[in-house]
């Protein structure tokens, strides 16, 4: 558990980010050093729909504080994988850890056991998740969908939320949209409501599965730069994403997929630079 | 076309507004002459046949028997509707859950009540004295149990009531016409949630809301939209079949009020027609209602509106002030 009283203002600019840079472009699990515990750490992880295995070994490790962002092309296990941190989708074979506890099941001793709803609920609560087509609550106006998750789920008073609410959108620059429903915002509007209803839940995690993939290419850099915000303040991300110059700006580690296995590793620039892979080439030479 | 010239803003220009002979319709007119002389026919039999007798029927169909049962009708509507409805959402609920227990059983449910007709089981529940003498709460299986435990006769059982005084008739009709409503609605119900994006429980889900606030604050309030309009179908549905109430037997209820006088004095047609009048009446408040109770819980979601929406945001999204009529 990490401490509550963790607020993430904007003000937290300031502080120096430490980065681990080089550091994590090998994907090398660690284990044992707890002071020093990944965010996520996934290991093997396998998954498969009926007969078509979508991941088959999935090796990742993401430090405290660190953005790493997924490329690959569509049907390569991205949102599957990602999907899978918060247990949205249940792992058929391997482990995922988030801040050092396992996701889904409880280890004692050699015997796994499958955790019970409200316990997978509560770590859900903990990790933020932003979808690819937004998912707002169209029943409800902008400030609602943020308050929805605090006041139902942790029990935070109305005020409180609805203080914290206006707090979060003006952060994504919303603050003079509160009222307003989903239907009359744009898609990038849209997107950045739901960064800030994620973040309503105070995360230590944020999710995003192809964040702008479903905004016109004009909305685009306003969604980006709510990230890149987020990023700075020291907020742990795991974006899968096609924005190859997100990659390179603000991420601290690039891992590339295709067909369900990890082919490349390392930080943004080298990769993006000088991929190794042929597969990586190939798709970098379409999308750049 | 020429290449523009960046330097000034295109101006709109006038244009000849379209003039042109509209199709015809021919057919039209030749339905309109036979529409025009099938109702005159029509009114001609309403006020030249003698068997009508409407003197009579007006004289009768507003009498206090009829009046009861026209009170009878409304209030059995209205029951039996709030707890099929109740019933049928939780069914429905259950239909979906990830519980075995819960799918199998409402699946169970849903297949006797729908299979069964309603005025069956009308008869069936208004009999069910036959198989129970006596309603009495305890120990299932307590003379076995006993034998078992060497005890002859072990009757352990805490209360009980007597069926006769249990299945009167009114509350026996609501039950029966609600339980076989609930089966109706739980399959509204069903199909208004899954209309609902699956995105939105999974964004629900996400957020760690349990199972039952996703459904309580995210799924039913989106699938009222697609389960309102069938409802008031089913509610005016429910009126009508107020007049099967007869297989209890309930008899504050209006076809049975109105078929009596027919039957006493012997003008039983009049008092049909009474009855269609009755009917066709009280439906037509239920379709105003309908319509206004529709409009209400479209609202946002029709073509134009979205259009509109969409239109705000975005000139929102540009700092330009929206121009909208």
């Amino acid at each position: 558990m990490s401490d509550q009283a963790r607020h993430r203002a904007p003000d937290d600019d300031a502080e120096p980010v430490v980065r681990l840079g080089g550091e994590v472009a090998e994907p090398v699990v660690r284990a044992g050093g707890d002071a020093a515990e990944p965010m996520v750490r996934a290991e093997n992880v396998h998954k498969a729909f009926g007969h078509v295995k979508v991941l088959r070994g999935i090796d990742v490790t993401v430090p405290r504080g660190n953005v790493c962002v997924v490329l690959g092309p569509s049907g390569s296990g991205k949102s599957t994988f990602l999907r899978c941190i918060n247990h949205l989708e249940k792992i058929d074979a391997g482990r995922i850890w988030v801040d050092g506890k396992l996701v889904g099941y409880q280890q004692k001793g050699d015997k796994l056991y499958e955790l019970h709803d409200k316990a997978v609920a509560a770590q859900r609560r903990e990790i933020g998740m932003v979808f690819q087509r937004f998912n707002l609550f169209p029943h409800m106006c902008a400030l609602e969908n943020v308050m929805e998750a605090p006041t139902m789920v942790k029990g935070q008073s109305k005020a409180e939320s609805r203080r914290r609410g206006i707090e979060l959108l003006d952060r994504v620059g919303l603050a003079d949209k509160a009222g307003n429903y989903p239907s009359q915002l744009s898609g990038g509007q849209q997107q950045r409501v739901a960064i800030a209803r994620a973040l309503a839940m105070d995360p230590k995690l944020m999710l995003f599965d192809e964040p702008t993939s479903a905004l016109d290419p004009e909305l685009v850099g306003d969604v980006l730069d709510a990230m890149k915000d987020l990023a700075r303040s020291g907020m742990t991300m795991v974006v899968v994403t096609h924005e190859i110059g997100f990659a390179r700006e603000v991420g601290d580690q690039l891992i590339f997929m295709d067909d369900g296995v990890v082919i490349e590793s390392g930080a943004p620039r080298e990769v993006l630079a000088n991929p190794q892979h042929p597969r990586t080439r190939d798709f970098l030479s379409k999308v750049l | 076309m020429t290449i523009p010239d960046t330097s000034a803003t295109p101006v709109p220009r006038d244009a000849e507004p379209i003039k042109a002979i509209p199709v015809r319709h021919p057919g039209r007119w030749v339905a309109i002459a036979v529409i025009a002389v099938l109702v005159a026919m029509f009114v001609h039999l309403l006020v030249t046949n003698s068997a009508f007798q409407w003197k009579f029927m007006f004289q009768n169909m507003f009498t206090p028997p009829v009046m009861r049962g026209l009170v009878g009708t409304v209030t059995i509507t209205v029951l039996a509707m709030i707890i099929g409805v109740v019933l049928g959402v939780i069914v429905a609920v259950a239909r979906l859950s990830n519980n075995p227990i819960l799918r199998g059983t409402s699946w169970a449910y849903t297949w006797f009540f729908r299979a069964v007709p309603r005025y069956v089981l009308l008869i069936v529940m208004g009999n069910l004295g036959i198989l129970w003498p006596r309603l009495e709460i305890g120990v299932p299986f307590d003379t076995y149990l006993g034998k078992l435990f060497g005890l002859e006769n072990a009757h352990w059982r805490l209360f009980g009531i007597s069926t006769r005084e249990l299945l009167v008739g009114f509350w026996v009709g609501v039950l029966g016409l609600a339980l076989s409503e609930a089966a109706y609605m739980a399959e509204i119900v069903r199909a208004g949630m899954m209309s609902v994006d699956p995105g939105q429980d999974e964004a629900a889900t996400a957020l760690g809301m349990s199972r039952g606030q996703a459904l309580r604050r995210v799924v039913l309030p989106q699938a009222m939209r697609v389960i309102i309009p069938p409802t008031g179908n089913e509610t005016i549905a429910m009126l009508k079949d107020t007049s099967l109430l007869i297989a209890v037997p309930v008899t504050a209820e209006l076809f049975f009020q109105l078929s009596a006088i027919g039957n006493r004095t012997f003008q039983v047609f009049p008092m049909l027609v009474a009855a269609i009048l009755w009917y066709l009446f009280l439906v037509s408040i239920l379709l105003v209602g309908q319509y206004f109770l529709e409009k209400r819980f479209s609202r946002g979601y029709g073509r134009a509106d979205k259009a509109k929406m969409k239109l705000e945001g975005l000139a929102a999204e540009h700092g330009a002030n929206p121009e909208l009529p």
